[in-house]
Order: C-alpha cells, then structure tokens, then sequence
C-alpha cells in the first residue's frame, strides 16, 4: 500500500520524502488545481527541484490537475499536462473530461489518476474513465462507506485510492456549489472552497463572528476555539435550533479501518492538506508510515497507538476527528 | 424556446405526485423530466411506476425524459438506473458519469443533467458522440460562460447537434452528500431515517444566526436557500438558449410555466423578485446575490 502525502511547497515535499512518503502530490502555481491559493504551490523552477528531489529518493511525484477547464482557455490544463510530462512525473491527477482526453490523446505513457473531484462512486463511472481513457487509478470521494468500498473493490480490476486523513469535504466533491453560492468561486471554477479573500472577523458583543463573504458562519464564545469558516462547517439553525447544521469542524481520520483498507487491496492512502505546513506534513507522514508499517510487519497485531491519536488530533480541524462516511453511523 | 418541468426534487406521497403530473399534462411545459435523482430510499414511486407515469403521460403532446440519480454508490443503485436505461421508449437524463457509459453502450440518446461535470466544448463534443443530445448547463455556470463554451461548439462544427438547456427556476442543486441532513435535523442517523423528508415537501430551510436563508435542506442534497429565478433574464437566452427549465416545489410551478411563457413570447415583463429570490450565477456573481434592473 502506497503512503500518499500532500506537498503545497518544497520544504513539505522534502519533510514527506524524508518521513517516509512513497509518493508525493503537488500543484502548479494557478488554477489548473483546486488548492490554488495565495504562497502556495510550485513555480517551474520549484518544481524541477522537487521532482529532482523525489527521484533522487526513488519516490513518486503525482502532479494534480483537477479543476475544470474554463472555456476559451483551456490551453492552461493542456500546458499542465505537457509540463507533467515534460517533468517525468510518474502521474497526472485529473478530474476534467478535457483535460483527461488531450493527456490520453497526446501521451499515451503517462499514468492518469482520475481525481476526486470527477466524483466516480460506481463501477459504471469508473468503467467509462477507463474505457474512454485508459485511466489506471480512481480516488474515491469521500462520500462511500467503508462496505460500499469494499463491494467497489471486489466489482472492479482498477486500482483504488482513498483518503485516509485530513480536512473532511462532506459532499461528494467536485459536485459541491456551496462554495460558489455564497462567493461565485468553487473549487470547481477557480480551485478554492470559501476562499481566503472573502473570511472576516470581528469581535462583537455576541462573540467573535466569521464571516465569508458578509454571510455569518459561526459566533465564538472566549471559551470556544475558533476555525476557518468553511461554509458547510458553520452553525445555522433549522427550525430554531442552532447546530452544525451540515457537519461539525473535524478531520477524517482512517487509521482504525486501516487493516479493513488493507484487505481490501486499496492501492493508496492518500493525506489531504498541501495548504498546512511542512510541519503537519512531518508529523502526519510519520505516524502514517508508522501505521502502515506496524501492520505489515504483523497484521495480526495492528492497533491504533495512543500516541499516533494524539499527534493526529493535534492537527485536526476542531482537535477532533473522525472515520466519516466510511463508517455508517456518521451518515 | 421550450420549456420544461424538472425531474421533482422533494420527496412526496404517491397521490401528491400522480396529481401533480395529471395538472403537468395541462401545463406549458413542453418537456416534462420523471424520477427520482436524490436519494434511492424513496420509493413511493419505484422506477418502474415513473416509467408507467412516462407511458401515461405520452402521446399527450408533451416530451417525456426519465431522470436519474446524482450519488450513485450501491450495486442496487445501479440495477436501477440499468432499468431505466433499457426502458427501450423514452430518453434519459444522465446525472453521473455512470449512466452516459451505460447509455453510450445501449446506445440511448441521453440528457446531460446538471449534475454532471460538463464545463467546456471539448466534453460537449464528447458527449455528442456518445448520444448527448441536450445539455443541462451546471448550475452555478453564467450567461457569460455558456456563450463561450457555444461560441467553441460552433467552432468545432457541433453547436447544431445538441439542445441547451437551462435551470431557471426554483432552489438550486448545489450539493450531494452521503450524510442525510433532513435525518440529521430530525436526530436520526441515515439508516434509521423512517423517510423523514415526506414531512417536508418543500425541503426544511436553514438559516445564519442573522436569520438569513442560507440552505434548503432536501435529504444528501443541499440546495440554495434562495429560490433561483431567471423570470427577468428570458430576452437574455435568445440565441443561446433551447429550453428553459422550471424545477417543481408545488402545483404553484405550473403558474411559474406561464409567466415563462409569456416572457418567450416577448411580454418582457419586469418581474419584482423578493429577497428570497436570486439570480446571481446567471450574472457571474454569487449565485445568492439578486442582480436587478428594477
């Protein structure tokens, strides 16, 4: 099974390198990828080094082109395609139909991943990715249970990857306008969610308020910890009770389902996060090799260490986490 | 320009429904969409009961299309929406990815529903050549953004080999989840739903700690708290534009289908719409936002 880390800078991709990552996942710097944010991401020149950097350490480098291709400039995916190539990188991560043609059309060799954001939850979605271009990997949204994992995996030869830790995307991605309701930009359109540029804060008499784009999102309380107002993760009422309306601020944590994982014959685990530090980067790759290998070495003995909990609720969202979709209860 | 009635959203008890298309029949809908996309645990209508609704209504002066489901994650799902593609009558909506391949291989002619991914010409012209003959623009995608997608079909040589069609009226579809938020709202976990969303035919709204409308909550979807109108933007669609789409919330849609139709009939009437209403995306804004000549 293949540990896959997120790098949204050269110091993450050489700490994930350096922990233990077989495989690292990286954007270019716009919006052909949907963490396109501000400091984040690889120049031309950056990105020599950091594919330098992995093959140096006979490591992959994945390279995600997964927005959709406005019309009019759809050359800016097709040139993340070549520059992927050009790269040797070992993958594309894509997710439009476009984008996913001109790379199978132009370079039948390299490895196409289909990206979360085309939203293949089925055998006949994946069958047409696969049919129409030669797709070798699919990442499964985070939207299926753990059984409906499994029964995908024992309905289908493609490989399978899914993500095992990280900020928690509630809807089936890439077919989520939450984003772009509230502000006109998705991450469908211009490769952010609630985008930085439209959050406010301010201290007011009830609390201190989030706001994105002038809409209230949550009201701290100074005893309450404060996080970044992603809109589905905002308190709203319904009937006059205030609650998380949609979903709590938590991170999806998979390691108690790794064994499970494991049977089934996925072929990756992949971390969310290329907008966090190298720092979170250090400590999530270690504990996942940490993981991987403990049950490698002896399945029969696998269980979550104490001190792996800890280190992930440390850098989760709310300081909580949890399995998700994956585990039914939580639907 | 045509107008059609949308594929019902909400889920309502079987008598509701049936009078509901019975009154559609007499509507100005020239295409009506019947099925389920939402949530396959709602079966006071079976698949095979929309395609006996299909039967029924056909012949009767209107196009009829089955509409399939967005989140399609069981194998049982799937044998449904193989029901639907062999229906061996009627057109389908295809709203994921896995029922154009299972169209595309039967060689059904299919609807490109909102739901599905479709940004640019190049898929456009890819799903023309798989059966696509009509095109759901996604709905937070603007007049702008349609012409330039157009202006490449016709470059391509295909503008003519497909129909565009676009949601006008009623709360948007903006997302799909695993999690059922009707059951949530209720403290039920999805398994132990007990159906719950029948008590709400309209979805139940959800509002900021302001009061503002933000979400309608109808099952795993999510749609937008606003109703989504585009009553004023009709002279707009001319040239672009095939069939105007209104989605049913009650028998009050079928009077929406009138005002539609005087619009297309060049009444260019300029219609008040109140701050429950919006019609950003159309004007590449936020899709809450209300752009407003009055």
């Amino acid at each position: 099974m293949e540990l896959l880390c997120p790098a949204g800078s050269l110091p993450a991709l050489k700490m994930a390198i350096d922990c233990g990552a077989d495989a690292v996942y990286v954007g270019l710097k716009d919006d052909t990828n949907a963490r396109h944010f501000a400091g984040l991401n690889f120049n031309d020149k950056k990105l020599a080094k950091g594919a330098q950097y992995v093959r140096d350490h006979n490591k992959h480098l994945h390279v995600a082109i997964n927005t959709f291709a406005h019309p009019g400039s759809e050359k800016r995916w097709f040139n993340a395609v070549d520059k992927c190539v050009d790269l040797g990188a070992n993958a594309a991560i894509i997710s439009d139909i476009a984008t996913l043609d001109y790379a199978a059309n132009k370079y039948p060799e390299l490895e196409l991943h289909l990206s979360v954001q085309a939203s293949a939850t089925n055998t006949a979605a994946i069958d047409f990715y696969k049919n129409n271009f030669n797709v070798k990997r699919v990442v499964l949204p985070r939207v299926l249970s753990i059984h409906q994992v499994k029964q995908l995996a024992r309905n289908t030869d493609m490989d399978l990857e899914v993500f095992a830790f990280g900020s928690l995307c509630i809807m089936a991605e890439g077919r989520c306008y939450l984003s772009s309701y509230f502000t006109g930009e998705s991450p469908n359109t211009v490769g952010a969610c609630s985008p930085a540029k439209y959050v406010r804060w301010q201290e007011t008499e009830q609390g201190l308020e989030s706001r994105l784009n002038d809409i209230l999102i949550d009201r701290y309380q100074p005893d309450e910890k404060a996080g970044y107002p992603t809109l589905c993760k905002g308190k709203f009422t319904v009937d006059n009770h205030l609650y998380h309306a949609l979903e709590e601020p938590t991170s999806l944590n998979t390691l108690a389902i790794l064994p499970e994982l494991m049977q089934a014959g996925i072929t990756s685990v992949k971390i969310e996060g290329r907008q966090r530090s190298p720092a979170y980067v250090e400590q999530i790759t270690r504990v996942w090799r940490a993981a991987i290998d403990s049950y490698q070495q002896a399945p029969e003995n696998y269980s979550v260490q104490k001190d792996w909990d800890v280190v992930l609720a440390n850098v989760s969202e709310g300081s909580q986490t949890t399995l998700g979709a994956y585990h039914r209860d939580w639907q | 320009m045509k107008l059609s009635l949308g594929p019902l959203l909400y889920y309502w008890p079987k008598q509701t429904t049936e009078a509901f298309y019975q009154a559609a029949i007499k509507s100005d809908a020239d295409v009506i969409y019947l099925g389920e996309t939402v949530c396959s645990k709602r079966r006071e209508f079976k698949a095979r009961d929309w395609i006996n609704l299909a039967k029924e209504l056909n012949n009767q002066g209107k196009e009829i299309v089955l509409s399939s489901m967005a989140l399609l994650e069981a194998p049982s799902e799937i044998k449904v929406l193989k029901q639907l593609c062999e229906n061996g009558e009627f057109s389908v909506e295809a709203n994921d990815l896995g029922a154009i391949q299972l169209l595309s291989e039967r060689k059904v002619p299919f609807v490109c529903g909102p739901a599905i991914n479709c940004y640019n010409a190049h898929v456009l012209k890819l799903f023309v050549n798989q059966g696509m003959q009509r095109w759901v623009m996604p709905v937070e995608l603007s007049r702008d953004w349609l012409q330039s997608a157009l202006d490449d079909a016709q470059k391509m040589g295909i503008r003519d080999q497909f129909e565009v069609e676009v949601f006008a009226h009623g709360h948007l579809p903006l997302a799909y989840s695993a999690r059922c938020f009707t059951a949530r709202s209720e403290n039920k976990a999805k398994d132990d739903c007990e159906l719950c969303c029948i008590k709400y035919p309209e979805g139940r709204t959800s509002h900021t700690q302001e009061g503002q409308q933000v979400f309608v909550l109808n099952g795993i979807q999510t749609q937008s708290g606003y109703c989504y109108n585009l009553l004023n933007d009709v002279e707009s669609m001319h040239d672009l534009v095939n069939v105007i789409r209104v989605s049913p919330n009650s028998m009050e849609s079928l009077a929406i289908l009138s005002q539609f139709k005087q619009q297309i009939l060049g009444a260019q009437q300029q219609f008040k719409l109140d701050d429950l209403q919006c019609n950003g995306y159309w004007h590449q804004i936020a899709g809450l936002s209300l752009q407003t000549s009055l």
